[in-house]
Formats: structure tokens, C-alpha cells, sequence
């Protein structure tokens, strides 16, 4: 349809120009030398402008900005690394402190448990020592006793024999009790 | 189809008219300053203004300004390097010149009653010559005579050559014929489209009754074709630069 409409424009045009009426201007020929030449100086202008002074600048604004990027990113990388060695090295001492606090936890431990068994054997011993001194006096107050019961049935048998009428040497009622005890 | 209204503000190919500004004669050659040459400058002032002032900070962190100017270095940049690869960024700011100044031109030619100078086949054509004229220049500079691989393409049955090398030197001579009529078509067409019918709207209304009713549809359409112009313009600038990186990739690997 373009096409049927541009062939009909430049025949009409070409009618028209040859009927000395307004031709199809981008046909005519009078304007294309200075067409050429404007063209030529203008874009010449425009390519001069662009590749020698704002392009240059548009890229190394460009390269400035990726550079910094990049190195931003490397900085931030190295900051990271050093975040994480960081952190490493918290965890380990973190690590070294709980085992130490760990070990002189156990540490003050053995040493009640030392401090408490040596306070217990020492007081069994007293206790022992306190046993064996009652028992020694129980032992030493029973053979008192039995010299008593000994007196006592010799004192006893003197008086029943004295009652019978009979005296008895002191020597024989012993000898007498003894017999009679064992 | 009468196309040439009595009317001037009704005749869609007023808008292609070159008038002259300034004359200026040099050996008996015309070289004056129209309104074709006056837009032209609008245009590359703009593009300069632009990218000068967004380029000028520098700064580290962009302003929007600085940040929409390097956008277009992206765009233009991967543009060059998706194409022609990283040896075609020595034709990046002849790529980047191409298509802002094709891009421009366009663009102003949007606003009603510009000069569109994209619209002008002298002007595309030797655009494309000059796209053409590097491409066989640096062809030859860089590979000598291995550029003329091109047009035979290894691999082939002996027989095919002899059919495969004329059409490939038939479409390699294409290239600027095809260039500079897709954009110097496309403008052309679609700015008469736009007067036609932003034209329909006047005479409807002019001619009253009925036809006023149908007077919103074509508004309606102008705004619709306006909206696809648009998107014409920057697309063939677009189009313009990219086949001219594709063309450039010739010239640096010949031998595909």
C-alpha cells in the first residue's frame, strides 16, 4: 500500500513539476547539492563532538565506576575474610576458656573431696582413739569391779562364817572366793 | 486519489518542501541554508547539548540525566558488539554518530510543523554510501584482496559459485539501495499518512453535516499513527545502526 502510494506521489509529482507546478521535493534537484553539503559539515560536527570529547568521557566515567565497583568488592571480600578469621579466633579462645574453666572446676573438686576425706579419716581416728580409750577404761574399771566383788565375797564370807561361829584366816576365805569364783 | 489539495495546510507533501533560509553560493554551486539544513543543525546541537551536558559531571554516582546519556553508550555499545564483535568497537563512535543522528532527526521530525530530514532520499543515500564506502575501505584496508571472500563463501559445491557469487555480489550492492530507501520510505510514508489524516479531520468538519460524525475516527486514527511514528522512528534509526554494524561485520570477518 506504501508502495502504491509512493509510486503514485512521484508520478504525480513528476506530472506536477513537469506542468511547472510544485514538484515532489525529495526529487528535486536544486536543494541537493546543499543537501550534500550541510549533511557533510553537520555530521562531521556531530562525529567530531562525539568521538573526540563526550564519548571519551562517557567511557571513562564508565571505567572510573566498574574500577571503583571491582575494588569495592575486593575490599568488602577482604573485610568478609577478616570478619570470619575474626569470629575463628573468638570461638577458639571461647573454646580455651571453657576447658579451662572446666579444669579448675575439677580441679578445686579433687581437692575438697582430698580436703574432706582427709578431715574424715581424721576424725574416725579420734573417734577411734576415743573408743579405744573407754574401752580401756571400761576393761580397767571392770577388773577394779571384779576386786570388789572379790573384797565383797571375802567380806561376805567372813561375816556368814563369823556367824557360824568359826574365824577364818583372811588367806583361806581368799583361796576360798577364788575357788568359788572361777 | 488526488493527493495535491488545493490547500497548502491540507497538501501532505508540503512538508517535504526545502525553502532557503540563507543563500550562500560557492563556484555556482547552491549551498544554502534551508530549512532541511536548519532542522539538521537543530538536530546535532540537541544530540551535542545532550550527551555534553550528561558526560560533563562526570560523577561517580549518575544523575538521571548522566544516567539516561549512558544508557545510550550502553545500547549503542552492545549494539556494535553483538554485531560486529569486540574488534567492531573501533566503529563504535561512527555507529553511535550514525544512530543519534538518525535518531534525532527522526525525533524532530515528530513535532508538527519540523522539517523531517530523514525524509530526504540525498540524505539517507548518502548516509548509506558513506556506511558502504567504509565497509569496502576497510574491507580492503584490513584483509586486502581475501575481502572478495566475501562473495564467495567457502564450503560450497563448485557448480553452486557460479550461481552463489553473482547474488551475493548482487546483494552486497543492494545493501546501500536497501538502507537508505527503508528509512527514507518509512519517513516519507509514514508523515504523509499523519497529514492525511490529521487533513481528513479539517476537511470533514469543513465540509459540516454528516461527515462531522466521522470526523473523531480519523482524529482517532491520527493519534494511533502519531503513537506508531513514533515507534517508527526510533526503530528505524535503530534498524539503521544496526544493519550498518552487520555490513561493518563484513568488512572485519569477510571469510564466513
Amino acid at each position: 500500500m506504501l508502495i502504491a502510494l509512493l509510486a503514485e506521489i512521484a508520478a504525480q509529482g513528476a506530472e506536477h513539476g513537469e506542468a511547472g507546478k510544485p514538484a515532489f521535493p525529495p526529487f528535486e534537484t536544486w536543494h541537493m547539492p546543499s543537501q550534500l553539503f550541510w549533511l557533510a559539515v553537520l555530521f562531521g560536527i556531530l562525529y567530531l563532538a562525539l568521538s573526540r570529547v563526550i564519548l571519551p568521557k562517557l567511557s571513562d566515567t564508565l571505567e572510573k565506576r566498574s574500577d571503583r565497583i571491582a575494588s569495592d568488592l575486593d575490599q568488602a571480600a577482604r573485610l568478609n575474610d577478616q570478619a570470619t578469621e575474626a569470629q575463628q579466633a573468638l570461638e577458639l579462645r571461647i573454646a580455651q576458656a571453657k576447658s579451662k574453666a572446666r579444669e579448675t572446676a575439677e580441679k578445686a573438686r579433687e581437692k575438697m573431696d582430698a580436703e574432706m576425706a582427709a578431715e574424715t579419716s581424721r576424725v574416725d581416728a579420734e573417734i577411734e582413739k576415743n573408743l579405744e580409750a573407754a574401752d580401756e577404761r571400761i576393761a580397767s574399771l571392770r577388773v577394779k569391779a571384779m576386786k570388789n566383788v572379790e573384797q565383797i565375797a571375802i567380806d561376805t564370807a567372813d561375816a556368814i562364817v563369823g556367824r557360824f561361829g568359826v574365824s577364818a584366816s583372811k588367806s583361806e576365805l581368799k583361796k576360798a572366793v577364788t575357788a568359788a569364783l572361777e | 486519489m488526488n493527493l495535491f489539495m488545493p490547500s497548502i495546510a491540507l497538501d501532505p507533501i508540503h512538508q517535504f518542501k526545502v525553502t532557503k533560509w540563507l543563500d550562500f553560493n560557492v563556484g555556482g554551486i547552491d549551498l544554502s541554508f534551508t530549512n532541511a539544513s536548519g532542522f539538521m543543525a537543530l538536530g546535532v546541537i540537541m544530540t551535542i547539548a545532550f550527551f555534553g551536558v550528561a558526560a560533563s559531571k562526570g560523577q561517580l554516582v549518575p544523575s538521571r540525566l548522566q544516567s539516561l546519556a549512558e544508557i545510550g553508550y550502553g545500547f549503542v555499545a552492545d549494539l556494535v558488539r553483538g554485531t560486529a564483535g569486540e574488534e567492531g568497537l573501533k566503529f563504535f563512535p561512527f555507529v553511535f554518530t550514525l544512530f543519534f543522528f538518525v535518531f534525532f532527526a527522526n525525533m524532530i521530525g515528530m513535532v508538527p510543523y519540523a522539517f523531517t530530514t530523514t525524509s530526504h532520499i540525498i540524505v539517507t543515500s548518502a548516509l548509506a554510501l558513506l556506511v558502504i564506502a567504509i565497509v569496502i575501505g576497510y574491507g580492503f584496508y584490513k584483509n586486502g584482496f581475501k575481502f572478495l571472500k566475501l562473495f564467495a563463501p567457502s564450503g560450497a559445491p563448485l557448480p553452486i559459485y557460479f550461481i552463489l557469487i553473482p547474488i551475493e555480489v548482487i546483494s552486497f550492492f543492494a545493501r546501500p539501495l536497501t538502507l537508505s530507501l527503508r528509512l527514507f520510505a518509512n519517513m516519507l510514508a509514514g508523515h504523509i499518512m499523519l497529514k492525511l489524516f490529521a487533513g481528513f479531520v479539517v476537511s470533514l468538519i469543513a465540509a459540516g453535516g454528516a461527515y462531522v460524525i466521522i470526523a473523531p475516527f480519523a482524529f482517532a486514527m491520527g493519534v494511533a499513527l502519531n503513537a506508531l511514528e513514533l515507534l517508527v522512528a526510533g526503530l528505524q534509526a535503530y534498524v539503521f545502526a544496526i544493519l550498518t554494524c552487520v555490513y561493518l561485520n563484513d568488512a572485519l570477518h569477510p571469510a564466513h
